[in-house]
């Protein structure tokens, strides 16, 4: 089904107008309301006179993460502080979060992109929708849950955890809709199985599943174990949240919502723009944002774009299913994680600068599994094993409360981690994905 | 007296025990009182050397965390009672003992144990007090 077929069907020619003209509005409004913004344009020698085709975007300069932590908390507003209605945020490389905030008509445009992905996954107003994405600052459990309201579906705002509730409400609600990470459906499968239940004979039809790095042979695994058709989601919290792409029901490749997202491909590291087809780093640019607009933002998710005729009639430009990071961000039980963090955590705790490897796991439950293994040296080796032991569990708790994540923490012997030459290797992923 | 111990971190406490006496046997170290504290994961083999500075290095040298401990070495008559007779003296004095375990050691009918105490100065007071330790040497 199709919610918006004038948007999402348009004829390129008219999009690319339609594009151009919100352009032109973005960079006027930025250059007047955003000194960070101005000061940026000034620095590449151009104004907002300058963007006259779609293709001028490519004079603008890039923003970066870096950048929206550095503005925290309200540095790259565009409006008048009391025109906010909302305010999400992810967690950041260094603990500063990354800021996105919502005006009434940019929570009215996620609305829509959330209903246009949730209308993809076939949803209509008489479906129960059952949101086992997690509420508060991540975008995950909102995003879906003003797509639904919009489209007048049935709205279970059941946030993450808490499975054996979760299967109760599937079964006696009679769920068609399912919205989590991909891993924790499949940890949903086998903790019905283990009561009893068939997940596959409840109402289940379709499942939108985002937030984390999943494959083709995990949409078999789960379609076959739970009975339904599974959908890949992208968004990330600067963009918006969810609702940036998504697949149709031909499942090939991401209609991205380009009259709200614009989005161009580049060579990491030389920022030049690449053709259809050719692999790259992700950028958006909010066209229609009002609270905190990005210009030619760097996503640092890997893909390619391209435009086919696709059989669902829409007319939007695909993004291949995401091939990975530019950077070493890990995404655990859908936590964005960076081993930098996990280096200050355990520097901070130990007061050294200690030798480690992240291993990260898929195990039997389905759920990433992180496991650190920490080399003892001599700095903070204690006699007894109580006073290891204690290391051992302080790091786990930092890390719990820090970064929102378990890991087990493993101590080994010196030089049991393998040096290379130059930049240490940190992790090794032995997820099957 | 006050003998130095040298503590050393296994990973995998089976295997990397046998490269641990193999290495102090290279450098003719000789052990004369040997214990392990283990967990699920990982262990603390503690050792008495006649020569703790040169095996403190030679371990290091070999890749080991290692670290020396200051512990009491004392004499407990080698006959039923003689180490009841120790823990009583250290409990109606205060000495708390975080752990112990015995010598190869011998000095003419008195075996020798190893004790960490929690308060170091506390117990060698009272071990020279009660002429509990005066003569051992490694
Ligand atoms: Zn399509």
């Amino acid at each position: 089904m199709i919610w918006n077929p004038e948007a999402e069907c348009m004829p390129p020619e008219q999009r690319r107008r339609l594009q151009l003209a919100h352009l032109k509005n973005l960079v006027e409004r930025v250059y007047e309301k955003v000194p960070f913004y101005r000061k940026k344009f000034q620095q590449a020698g151009i104004t907002p006179k300058d963007i006259r085709s779609l293709e001028d975007i490519q004079k603008i300069p890039f923003t970066t993460k870096d950048e929206l932590r550095e503005t925290y908390p309200y540095g790259l507003l565009a409006v008048p502080e009391a025109e906010i209605e909302e305010v999400h945020m992810s967690s950041g490389t260094t603990g500063t979060p990354v800021v996105d905030a919502y005006t009434k008509k940019d929570i009215d445009v996620w609305s829509e992109s959330m209903a246009r992905t949730l209308a993809m996954a076939g949803t209509t107003r008489n479906d129960i929708i059952q949101n086992a994405y997690g509420y508060g600052l991540f975008t995950g459990g909102l995003g879906v849950h003003y797509g639904a309201k919009l489209i007048g579906a049935n709205i279970i705002p059941m946030s993450s955890g808490n499975t054996s509730k979760q299967i109760l409400v599937m079964r006696d609600f009679k769920t068609t809709i399912l919205t989590c990470t991909p891993s924790y459906s499949l940890f949903l499968a086998e903790a019905a199985k283990e009561e009893g239940i068939d997940i596959r004979s409840l109402s289940l039809k379709a499942g939108c599943f985002g937030a984390e790095p999943w494959s083709e042979n995990m949409r078999k695994e789960i379609e076959e174990k739970l009975g339904l058709q599974a959908y890949d989601i992208y968004g990330l919290t600067e963009i918006t949240g969810p609702g940036v792409s998504s697949e149709c029901e031909m499942k090939n490749g991401l209609h991205i919502n380009e009259d709200f997202f614009y989005p161009e491909v580049i060579d990491p590291e030389t920022g030049k723009v690449l053709p259809d087809g050719a692999k790259g780093e992700l950028v958006f640019t909010t066209l229609v944002k009002e609270g905190t607009p990005l210009l030619r933002y760097r996503t640092r998710d890997i893909t390619f774009l391209f435009h086919d005729e696709c059989p669902c009639g829409r007319t939007t430009v695909k993004m291949h299913r995401l091939f990975g990071r530019t950077d070493d961000m890990l995404i655990i039980r859908g936590v964005n994680v960076f081993p930098s963090q996990i280096e200050q955590i355990l520097m901070a705790v130990e007061g050294t600068d200690p030798h480690y490897l992240i291993v990260v796991e898929r195990g039997a439950s389905h759920l990433d599994e992180l496991e650190i293994m920490v080399e003892v040296e001599a700095k903070f080796f204690t006699d007894e094993t109580r006073g290891l032991e204690t290391i051992r569990s302080k790091i786990e708790h930092e890390i719990k409360s820090k970064l929102g994540i378990s890991a087990r923490i493993k101590l080994v012997e010196p030089k049991t981690i393998e040096r290379s030459i130059g930049k240490a290797k940190r992790v090794i992923d032995k997820r099957k994905i | 007296m006050i003998i130095k111990q040298i503590s050393i971190f296994l990973e995998n406490v089976a295997g990397r025990l046998a490269e641990v006496t193999k290495l102090l046997a290279k450098h003719e170290i000789n052990i004369r009182a040997m214990t392990i504290a283990d967990t699920a994961d990982f262990g603390i083999l503690r050792i008495v050397v006649d020569q703790p500075e040169k095996a403190l290095k030679a371990l290091r040298d070999g890749g080991f965390t290692a670290k020396t401990t200051e512990v009491l070495a004392v004499e407990v008559e080698d006959k039923p009672g003689g180490l009841a007779r120790v823990m009583e003296i250290f409990q109606q004095t205060h000495v708390n003992i975080e752990y112990l375990y015995v010598s190869l050691e011998k000095n003419k009918d008195k075996a020798v144990v190893i004790f960490k105490v929690e308060d170091l100065k506390l117990g060698q007071k009272i071990v020279e007090e009660h002429g509990l330790g005066g003569t051992v040497s490694f």
